[in-house]
């Protein structure tokens, strides 16, 4: 996967990192299955190497295939985002260790969604229960995130298509 | 793309099985892994291939505009609604307990209800973007 990142970087050819995307996805999925998130991967599988894939390929057809080179050569962008990079890989070592049973949110409110939910919502699926029920609040938020996506897609992009006498 | 019919032979056989098993990770979300997320993209995601193999026109003749544009709203208002019916029926804002008389069979019910509302949404805005991209293009070129 860093060698599909370097590859990405390195070239200048956007349909082909378009491609190289869409397996950067595929991977990703794959890396989320062996971390028991079959939810997830399912998601950037479908997402990820599918749709936006697709999106990019549209947008990419309005454009030019290529990049064009930058003026000059910003150093100062690369210096931001290694020092975000850096700031952020400082404080994931303050975490737990990965599957360390002991951890914080093992020991909070997990164990009586593992233990009651089955009982209080009769399914069987935790992170169902956990999504819908114990976190409807969040998940109707998520809902409405997309739904103002899918709304400013339109207000964005619908216009111009009308005023061409489209329809 | 609509003259190679080796791919509209395969999409015809692919698409109604894409189809099921988003229905599938719908409804069986509640034993195994899934949802409306999943779900959601799974069919924007048949649609979009199909829309691939057999043209914009046609996948617009198949789900219109206006149904897309209507289903965007009508995910969100199912499941806020599932929401004010807990509210109505006595409970607090989503509370499922309260939608059958008994608890567990109405966090069923609302659970349902809300992956539904999300499947809805989802889907409909993923395939709204993907329309309203490559009908840009569509356009300038005409």
């Amino acid at each position: 996967m860093a060698l599909l990142v370097l590859a990405m970087v390195v070239q200048h050819n956007l349909f082909s990192v378009v491609v190289l995307f869409g397996i950067y996805s595929f991977l990703m999925a794959t890396v989320l299955v062996a971390l028991d998130a079959v939810d997830v991967a399912m998601t950037e599988a479908a997402v990820g190497a599918g749709i936006s894939t697709v999106l990019f390929l549209a947008a990419l057809y309005l454009t030019r295939g290529d990049e064009t080179r930058p003026l000059h050569r910003t150093w100062s962008a690369l210096l931001v985002s290694v020092g975000v990079g850096g700031a952020l890989v400082y404080g994931t070592l303050g975490l737990p260790a990965f599957s360390d049973p002991a951890a914080p949110i093992h020991t909070h409110v997990v164990p009586r969604y593992i233990h009651e939910g089955p009982k209080e919502t009769g399914v069987p699926n935790v992170v169902t229960a956990v999504l819908a029920s114990y976190r409807g609040f969040d998940t109707l938020g998520e809902t409405t995130v997309v739904f103002t996506a899918g709304i400013g897609v339109i207000a964005l992009l619908r216009r111009r298509r009308r005023k061409e006498g489209d329809r | 793309m609509r003259d190679f019919f080796v791919l509209r032979v395969i999409a015809k056989l692919l698409i109604p099985f894409m189809l099921l098993f988003a229905l599938y990770v719908e409804f069986h979300g509640d034993f195994g892994p899934g949802g409306g997320f999943q779900a959601g993209v799974m069919v924007a995601a048949a649609i979009i291939f199909y829309a691939l193999i057999f043209g914009l026109p046609a996948a617009r003749m198949l789900v219109p505009d206006a149904l897309v544009e209507s289903l965007i709203a009508l995910g969100v208002l199912l499941y806020a609604g599932v929401g004010v019916a807990g509210m109505l029926l006595g409970g607090n804002f989503l509370d499922y307990f309260v939608l059958m008389s008994d608890p567990v069979a109405g966090q069923h019910r609302g659970i349902f209800l809300v992956e539904l509302g999300v499947l809805i949404t989802v889907s409909s805005v993923m395939l709204k973007i993907f329309y309203v991209f490559a009908g840009r293009g569509r356009d300038a070129i005409e």
